[in-house]
């Protein structure tokens, strides 16, 4: 008997480690690129975004990035959203105005408004980033088992900051393309021509311009542009698990009352 | 059989009676909620509990993102953005339905596997486990449908290659191709179609888990010594049992608050950790992702498909045999649907009269094979089609199959099951030994603890 309670639980707690672990076991290729475990303040249960990180990885997409990629599915308002960039009803028409969109009711192009969306640029054939941070995987494995996964996070944010410092310059020319070696690019050559050096950029807020910060920053800032509902979904977590974890608790202590007199069964 | 014996419904006030002769409603949810339940059940009894939960769950979180998404190919994907960014609390309805289809799957599996450890399917169950796989194989095809929603890259191409496995059925397959994805590859009307059915099959399957419960209400629970209660008399069956509430709705509901305890833990932190990136990529018919993965509750079955190849001597002769008719891609075909299919009919196949595998030496040890066996087809499921995981996806499909067709039938035979106890209550109180009377016995006499 005691046996086959060994195996009735040991059922029950693989199905409850597999559920953290092994379930997310699709990482198969990888390859040969190297992601770096960079570290971001948004990570962990408690982390939360840098908004002065955020603010300088806006000020290096709309220097750099925008020239080639679009962000169209994040509407320009929410650079005013808590918990995100932050920025003043002001700041964020201000910065609206940069942008020239498509209004199809005029026939013609205007300034862009905050409750517009960041243009969708197509011409250079460039992803859309939006979701770029979601939409890769930094680490994978070991052995498609997803349990790095499980200890680093999914590495979105990584990826892209080691993308963005792994180029070694050189580069190769194939049919008409020249290709760039990138440690971090899945396949080593990519199309995309280093976007960064190091110091393209200066932060208003005095900080360090490195290649190294300019990557992380844009990072962290297309980390919010692919999930700005994070900090509010940590602290719903957050809140539910206490809850949860109490509610447990007092459900135990029911669960035990009420069966007591059943499993003594005191005469 | 007689279901067991136990105090019905009396109406009791005025009103109580006046509807009680019209219409019986309130006696029957009594009668469901005061079943006698076996005293003796473990914790692998909550999971029928936890996918209740579940179903009520995804019905509700999924009427309400119907109501803000559209499906059709040129918004499909941006309206799911538009609730993961507009849609007051919208991340987290679709984070909770995303990751509770995974929670759905995770109950289910260790339901199923308890079920077959302890004999839940054998007579007079058979007709509970039938329906129970029934409800399984909608669930399959219910997440399958659901995940083309997003109308990300994983989904179209999942789509791709789920749907074209019918295009391999001999003579009909393309035309039964087609009238799944409306036209001759996946576009709008398969988006459409699927966005229907995914709505109406949560439905059905709630139908399918009433008739579920109302047949294991009728032959009464299996308990982990698979011993039947007592029916004799009312009182007898009392020895061996528990109203359903309150005690197993309360263990039930404790044990759900501590899944949901991981649940939302994985819902608020890492929420995306099941999916696959690419999924965030929109759906482009031009581009093929590297690896076509399912979602991870489809790759045990995804493995026994990939797993005979042409180059299986078994394929070769039935191809053989059939002239062709059934080809390697058929033939992969049956293999996924006939290993649960040999799952469905495991009743016939166990031969044993012995019901719960804590009597049966042998079984126990091969059903922890069957269970490592599953884990390694799940994992060999995401690994890509090359050696050494082509061999180890044959020999893991193999066993699967030679379980219920050759190890269920002959066990019964070859085995020779331990000693069953006579009533349940036999098994509860030497687990939980009955206490002495303190006044009544002097203390030398107390059971050790």
């Amino acid at each position: 008997m005691i046996n086959s309670m060994f195996v009735g639980k040991s059922i029950l707690n693989f199905f409850v480690v597999f559920f953290l672990t092994a379930a997310s076991s699709f990482a198969a290729g990888g390859g040969n690129n190297y992601v770096k475990d960079y570290k971001f303040s948004f990570e962990g249960p408690f982390g939360s975004f840098d908004q002065n990180q955020l603010q300088r990885g806006l000020k290096v997409y709309t220097e750099i990035c925008s020239a080639c990629h679009g962000l169209k599915y994040v509407p320009i308002r929410t650079l005013g959203d808590e918990g995100g960039l932050g920025y003043s009803e002001d700041q964020v028409r201000a910065y609206a105005e940069n942008y020239e969109i498509f209004d199809p009711e005029l026939d013609d192009y205007r300034p862009a408004k905050p409750t517009d969306h960041f243009p969708e640029i197509v011409d250079a054939g460039a992803p859309d980033l939006s979701l770029m941070a979601k939409a890769r995987a930094g680490f994978h494995g070991p052995m498609g088992t997803g349990i790095n996964q499980f200890v680093k996070g999914i590495g979105g944010a990584e990826y892209i900051a080691s993308l963005l410092a792994g180029y070694t310059g050189e580069e190769k020319e194939e049919f008409g393309t020249v290709f760039y070696e990138n440690t971090a690019y899945p396949g080593r050559w990519i199309a995309m021509a280093p976007p960064l050096y190091g110091e393209d950029v200066d932060f208003d807020d005095g900080h360090s311009n490195e290649l190294k910060y300019e990557a992380m920053d844009v990072a962290a800032f297309l980390t919010w542009a692919a999930e700005p509902k994070m900090m509010a979904r940590k602290h719903v977590g957050l809140r539910a698990v206490l809850f949860l974890i109490l509610l447990s608790a007092l459900l135990y202590a029911t669960n035990k009352t009420l069966w007591a007199p059943i499993k003594k069964r005191a005469a | 059989m007689a279901g067991i014996p136990h105090d019905h419904y009396e109406p009791g006030s005025k009103g109580e009676k006046w509807l009680h002769r019209r219409l019986p409603i309130v006696g029957l949810l009594y009668d469901t909620i005061m079943l006698p339940t076996p005293k003796n059940l473990n914790w692998m009894w909550i999971w029928g509990a936890v996918l209740t939960f579940c179903l009520a769950l995804q019905i509700i979180t999924g009427i309400v993102l119907a109501m803000h998404y559209t499906p059709h190919v040129d918004q499909a994907f941006a309206s799911v953005e538009h609730i993961m960014r507009n849609v007051n609390g919208g991340h987290m309805l679709r984070y909770l339905h995303a990751n509770g289809a995974s929670l759905f799957f995770i109950a289910v599996y260790a339901h199923i596997f308890r079920g077959l450890y302890y004999g839940s399917y054998k007579e007079p169950r058979e007709v509970t486990w039938i329906i129970g796989m029934l409800i399984y194989v909608l669930m399959m095809a219910t997440a399958f449908m659901g995940y083309v929603l997003p109308w990300g890259q994983m989904s179209f191409w999942g789509a791709t290659v789920i749907t074209g496995l019918f295009g391999a059925v001999p003579f009909i397959g393309d035309a039964l191709q087609t009238l799944l994805l409306g036209g001759p590859a996946v576009d709008n009307a398969t988006l459409n179609r699927f966005f229907s059915l995914h709505y109406l099959l949560p439905f059905l399957i709630a139908g399918l888990v009433i008739v579920h419960i109302w047949a294991f209400h009728t032959t009464g629970n299996n308990n982990p010594t698979g011993v039947e209660v007592r029916r004799g008399s009312k009182e007898e069956a009392e020895k061996d049992t528990v109203p359903f509430w309150p005690y197993y709705i309360i263990k039930d509901v404790f044990a759900l608050a501590v899944i949901m305890v991981i649940f939302f833990a994985v819902v608020g932190f890492m929420p995306n950790y099941l999916g696959h990136p690419d999924n965030y990529i929109e759906a482009n018919p031009l581009a093929t992702p590297a690896h076509i993965v399912p979602e991870w509750y489809f790759l045990p079955f995804y493995a026994i498909l990939r797993a005979f190849t042409a180059d299986v001597w078994v394929v070769q002769i039935v191809s053989f045999l059939t002239g062709g008719i059934i080809d390697a891609k058929f033939f992969g075909v049956l293999a996924m649907f006939g290993a649960i299919l040999v799952m469905a009919i495991a009743p016939w196949l166990d031969t044993s009269s012995v019901r719960s595998a804590r009597y049966r030496p042998m079984l126990k040890l091969w059903f922890a094979i069957l269970v490592i066996d599953f884990i390694l087809l799940m994992w060999l499921g995401a690994m890509p089609a090359e050696e050494p995981y082509a061999s180890l996806s044959l020999i893991a499909s193999a066993y699967w199959f030679a379980y219920f067709l050759v190890i269920l039938p002959l066990l019964g035979v070859l085995e020779k099951p331990l000693p069953q106890p006579m009533t349940i209550e036999e098994d509860f109180n030497k687990k939980h030994p009955p206490k002495e009377a303190i006044v009544s016995s002097s203390p030398t006499e107390l059971p050790a603890e």
